[in-house]
Parts: structure tokens; C-alpha cells; sequence
């Protein structure tokens, strides 16, 4: 009892030390921009920073119709799929899957190749069209959290049931949707939401290559030119990403609530 | 008389090769309360389901109103439902709920709020509407599902075993006040139930179904003392079937065990020398010779069941059992088992089962 108690501890503190000092380090170096005592120079430098605001305003944006597009997206097919065509599921799940074993690389690459000027679907021939294409790029990269997300939630209520109940009551499909399935399963949606923001926020490979004056690309030029300042906008992206996971951890808690659990 | 207000008109349904729900007919007149009666997997729940709209028949015609619905999707047809899983909305407050078909519909608030408020006080439930549905009992649930169905005045109430998930006491108390609000407000309803119980005590008419038909339609009176077939026989109450010889099929005779009987009701065009199937419900049998029913027979005593107030005992007639009750009498012990008694019974009560 008391050995095995001391070797989950032991476990425990190695593998936070692993994951916390590296971040401590960096925390610590980024007060030190001014010698011989630590301020926040660094992060006010960066705050203050136009292109900060530019490029962190452009990513939220971004990041906000990322999820619009996710959700309107992912909740009908998820729907559908749980209420009509069942054995549909792993493929769906499989092709959601793939942004994951496809490097955003190779998706952005065949973008350009699909939708330079010269293409049936210019999208790259307009500032405009990039941004749309960059969202939809951000969509997929999303598609794995999102759809598992929203399909979790709907494994919580009994769906073709309410949907039944809801048509024979004279709700059309856009109604059932808005009002009956979405709502039920909106802490899904959200925690689809948060994780999909914390991956937008700091996305790299397509920004850069579609030439989008995203945070990412700042994030790296940053990094390649500055000491302190990339420890500091390190220390926030974290800080980002941990408020996202919180707000899901406490989004969580009030899933059970509106299950639907006939007793 | 007057066009009915639900037709069923050779109905049938499958799924792939399997028939589900074959020549199924029935006509239910304005304010019926009518109950599908069958054990699981006969195929109520479909044909329910076929007149709210979510299935297709594979062939025939289904009229509410006089008007054809058969293909016409279920929020187009102002049918009310009420699930066996309840299925109340469990994002919205029971208000929005009872309220949510007259919002679809486009009423005007006020309207949705005096309805849901008058809804409110039918099920008895005044104060429940701020509370959501995880908030309440299965009882409650399914009166909410009850006020919901009803909220927009539908023509037709359809109810699938809605009362299957709840404990009995409150399936009792829920039995009776579905009837009283579906006599006071007079609207025609389909209950689709297992329990013979709540389709007798319920009913207007029954339709007994076995393996995807209608075996019998008539009232709780028709289909427990009258029964047609033997599938209803058996599955409405309990039955005692007796095994005969017709002796003589123009005045009636048949032999059962070493007595012969003389019957009432028509032989069914069986010849002497054919064997026929003879009915008798528990409480149309009584032990030794009774003045109201006039025929006896031999019989040995087989079991004794003393349940207090009421003695189950049965019998062998023949190489037939028999059951029947009698009332605990304190001045007279028990039949023991073994011993030799008579039975007797009315011949009208006898049914002759179609085999
Ligand atoms: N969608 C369906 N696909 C295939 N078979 C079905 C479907 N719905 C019902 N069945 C079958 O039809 C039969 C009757 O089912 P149901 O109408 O639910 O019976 P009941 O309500 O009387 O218990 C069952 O054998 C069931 O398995
Ligand atoms: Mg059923």
C-alpha cells in the first residue's frame, strides 16, 4: 500500500516536472527583460505590439467563423447520421479522422493547386476568398473535436424519439434542429467550440503558406527576431489554450442536467 | 350511419420480406377510445406509428376525416403522441413544452399561455410549470407528455404503451385519469398496450392483434366473454380450454370426458366424431351442482390454492384442466386434492374456439 502510494507519487511528480519546468523557465525568463529585476516589460511590449492586435484580432475572428462553419456543419450531419443512417458512422468518423494523418501541409498545398486564379473555384484570387478558404481549411483541421464532440452529446439524449415528438407536434426540420437538438446538446457544441478556438489561435502551416496575416505567423516572426518577447507570447498562448480547456472542464459539469434520463 | 372518423383500410406493411402488419381494418368512430391489444412484437407500435405518419404502409389507405393521409408527413396531419419514453423536451420547461406545438404553430403568446395554464390544471399539475422535466416523477412526465400531445387540440390522440415505464400504482391512478380527460374533452384515441388489463378497463372497443393482425375488434365485454379465436381466448384473461368429441352436431352434443354436454352455440358445421374445442372462463365454473348452471360433469380435484378470501382449485375433466375460484366459506374446509368432485357450468357460457 504505502510503497505503491510513494511510486504514484514519484510518477506524478516526474512527469509534472517534465511538463512544468520547461513552462516555469520560460515563465521566469520572460520577466526579465529589464536587468537586474523582473517586470512584465515583455508582456506589455507585446500588448502593445499594433501588429499583436492585428494578427490576435484576425485569428479570433477567424476562429469565431470557424466555429459557426464547424457547427453548422457538424451538428445536422451528426444528427442525421444518429437518426437515419447509422451505419454510416464509421465512415464518417473515418473521414473526420483524417486532418489528423493529413498534414495541414499537404491540405494546403492541394488548396493552392485547386483554387489558384487560374481555377474553376478562384478562391485564392481574392483577399476575400483566401480568408473564406482559410476558414474552411480551419474547419477541418477542427472536424475530429468537433464531430466527436457534438456526437458524444447526442449519445446523451434519445434523439429519434424527440425528434418524433417534436414532428408530430408540427416542428419542420430547421425547427427541430434549433430548437430541440441544438440546445440539447449545446455544452458539446461548446467544448467542440473551445477546442476549436485553441487550435485556430495558434495554427501555423496554413496562415503562413496562404499568406494570412494570422497570430501563428507573428508568433514565429517574433520568435526569429526577439529574447523576451516570444517567452512572454508563449506564456500567453498557454494561457489561452488552458482558459479553453478550463472552460470546457467547467462547461462539463453542467452537461448531466439537461440529459434527458427518464427514471 | 355517420363516415368514421380514423379508417384503416387493408393496411399492410413490411419491412424487406418481413410482414409486419398484414390486412389490417378498422374504422373508429368521433370521441372512440379504441386499444391495440396484442403481445410484443405483433406489430402495434407500427400500425400507431403508420396513422401518426412516421411509417408508410406498403399498401392500403389510411382517412382521418374523411381525408386521405396516408402519405402525408406526421406535423402535417394534427395528430397528438404520447411515448412510452416520455420524450419531453429536456431543454425546455414543462410551459415550453406543452406550449411548443401551439408555437410552432405561430399563436400569439397570450394565447400559448392561457392554453399551457388551462393544460396545467386538466392534468392536475397548476403549479409545475417553471420546473423541467428532470425536475419530476415518471408519473408527472408523462402527464406533461399527456398535456403536451393535448395542448393543440389534435384530432386524433395516439398513445403507445404510455403507461409501460411507470410503477403500478401510478399506472392505475394515470389509467383513470387518461380516460376521464379523454372523456371530457371527446377526442377519438388509439391506445396501444400489452396489459389486458388497461385495454379492458380503458376501452371503448379493443382490437386484439396477433402476429401483425387484427384478430378481433369488438368491446371489453365482446372480446373477454365472446372471444372468436382461440389466440384471443388465450391471451384475454384466463381461459380454460376443454377438448371434445361432437356427438350429435344437430341438437348440440358433445362428449367431454365420460360425460357428454349439450351446447348452445353452433358446432361451426363439425360432424359427429369431430373433436371441438370448448371455453369456460374461471368464474363461469363452480364446484359441485349449482342451480343457475344447469350442466355437471365428473371431475377430480388437482390442485388447492387457498388465497384467502378466494380458493383457486383445478380439476381434471377428462384429460382436461380446469381452474375456477371459489369463495372461502368458514364453516366448510377446502377440497383436498385427490378427492372426486362435480363441476358445473351454464352451457351458454360455453365458446366454441375456432381452431
Ligand atoms: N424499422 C423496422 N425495421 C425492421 N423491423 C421492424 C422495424 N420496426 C419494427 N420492426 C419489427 O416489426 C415487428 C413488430 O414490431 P412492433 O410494431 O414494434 O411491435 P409491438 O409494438 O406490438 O411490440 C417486430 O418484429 C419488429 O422487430
Ligand atoms: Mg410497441
Amino acid at each position: 500500500m504505502k510503497v505503491s502510494r510513494f511510486w504514484a507519487w514519484a510518477t506524478f511528480i516526474v512527469g509534472a516536472s517534465y511538463f512544468f519546468i520547461p513552462l516555469i523557465a520560460t515563465f521566469e525568463f520572460s520577466l526579465r527583460m529589464k536587468r537586474g529585476e523582473y517586470s512584465f516589460e515583455a508582456y506589455r511590449v507585446v500588448f502593445a505590439d499594433p501588429r499583436f492586435q492585428a494578427t490576435f484580432g484576425y485569428s479570433v475572428v477567424v476562429a469565431i467563423f470557424t466555429i459557426l462553419l464547424g457547427v453548422l456543419l457538424v451538428v445536422p450531419t451528426a444528427y442525421w447520421i444518429r437518426l437515419r443512417m447509422p451505419w454510416l458512422r464509421p465512415i464518417v468518423e473515418f473521414i473526420t479522422l483524417l486532418p489528423l494523418i493529413i498534414p495541414a501541409i499537404v491540405i494546403v498545398f492541394g488548396y493552392i493547386r485547386m483554387y489558384g486564379s487560374n481555377s474553376p473555384l478562384p478562391f485564392l484570387a481574392s483577399v476575400r476568398g483566401t480568408d473564406v478558404l482559410l476558414i474552411i481549411g480551419y474547419a477541418t483541421l477542427a472536424l475530429p473535436y468537433m464531430y466527436r464532440a457534438v456526437d458524444t452529446g447526442l449519445r446523451t439524449i434519445d434523439v429519434a424519439t424527440l425528434t418524433e415528438a417534436a414532428q408530430i407536434l408540427g416542428a419542420g426540420w430547421v425547427t427541430i434542429i434549433g430548437r430541440i437538438i441544438l440546445p440539447n446538446v449545446l455544452i458539446a457544441v461548446l467544448s467542440g467550440a473551445f477546442l476549436t478556438f485553441a487550435i485556430v489561435i495558434g495554427e501555423f502551416t496554413m496562415a503562413s503558406l496562404l499568406n494570412r496575416p494570422a497570430f501563428g505567423p507573428y508568433l514565429q516572426l517574433i520568435g526569429a527576431n526577439r529574447a523576451y518577447e516570444p517567452a512572454a507570447l508563449a506564456v500567453i498562448s498557454f494561457a489561452i489554450t488552458w482558459g479553453c480547456m478550463s472552460v470546457i472542464q467547467v462547461l462539463s459539469r453542467f452537461a448531466p442536467k439537461s440529459a434527458n434520463n427518464p427514471n | 350511419m355517420a363516415d368514421p372518423f380514423l379508417s384503416i383500410q387493408s393496411v399492410r406493411k413490411s419491412f424487406g420480406n418481413v410482414a409486419v402488419v398484414k390486412d389490417f381494418n378498422l374504422d373508429v368512430d368521433r370521441g372512440e377510445f379504441v386499444s391495440f391489444l396484442g403481445p410484443s412484437g405483433c406489430g402495434k407500435t407500427t400500425m400507431l406509428r403508420m396513422v401518426a405518419g412516421f411509417e408508410q404502409p406498403t399498401s392500403g389507405t389510411i382517412k382521418i376525416g374523411g381525408k386521405d393521409v396516408t402519405y402525408l408527413k406526421p406535423n402535417q396531419r394534427k395528430v397528438g403522441m404520447v411515448f412510452q419514453a416520455y420524450a419531453l423536451f429536456p431543454n425546455l420547461t414543462v410551459a415550453q413544452n406543452i406550449g411548443f406545438g401551439l408555437r410552432v404553430a405561430g399563436k400569439p403568446r397570450a394565447e400559448i399561455e392561457a392554453r399551457v395554464k388551462e393544460m396545467l390544471g386538466i392534468i392536475k399539475l397548476p403549479d409545475f410549470g417553471a420546473r423541467y422535466p428532470y425536475q419530476l416523477s415518471g408519473g408527472q412526465q408523462q402527464r406533461i407528455a399527456l398535456a403536451r400531445a393535448l395542448a393543440p387540440s389534435p384530432a386524433l390522440l395516439l398513445l403507445d404503451e404510455p403507461l409501460s415505464a411507470l410503477d403500478a400504482k401510478v399506472r392505475i391512478s394515470l389509467r383513470e385519469e387518461i380516460r376521464s380527460i379523454q372523456k371530457r374533452l371527446g377526442i377519438t384515441t388509439i391506445f396501444v398496450t400489452h396489459d389486458q388489463e388497461e385495454a379492458l378497463s380503458m376501452s371503448d372497443r379493443i382490437v386484439v392483434m396477433n402476429e401483425g393482425r387484427a384478430d378481433q375488434t369488438g368491446t371489453p365485454f365482446e372480446i373477454y366473454n365472446k372471444p372468436t379465436t382461440r389466440f384471443v381466448a388465450n391471451f384475454v384473461g384466463t381461459l380454460n380450454v376443454l377438448k371434445g368429441t361432437v356427438v350429435n352436431a344437430a341438437n348440440g352434443q358433445v362428449k367431454i370426458g365420460d360425460d357428454t354436454v349439450m351446447l348452445d352455440s353452433d358446432l361451426g358445421g363439425r360432424k359427429a366424431g369431430d373433436s371441438v374445442s370448448l371455453a369456460l372462463r374461471p368464474e363461469a365454473v363452480s364446484l359441485g351442482r349449482n342451480d343457475l348452471r344447469e350442466t355437471s360433469v365428473a371431475a377430480t380435484i388437482s390442485e388447492v390454492h387457498f388465497l384467502g378470501s378466494v380458493i383457486r382449485v383445478r380439476a381434471k375433466v377428462g384429460d382436461n384442466s380446469v381452474s375456477l375460484d371459489t369463495f372461502n366459506d368458514p364453516s366448510a374446509p377446502p377440497p383436498s386434492a385427490g378427492s372426486a368432485a362435480e363441476i358445473s357450468f351454464a352451457r351458454r357460457d360455453l365458446m366454441v374456439l375456432d381452431d
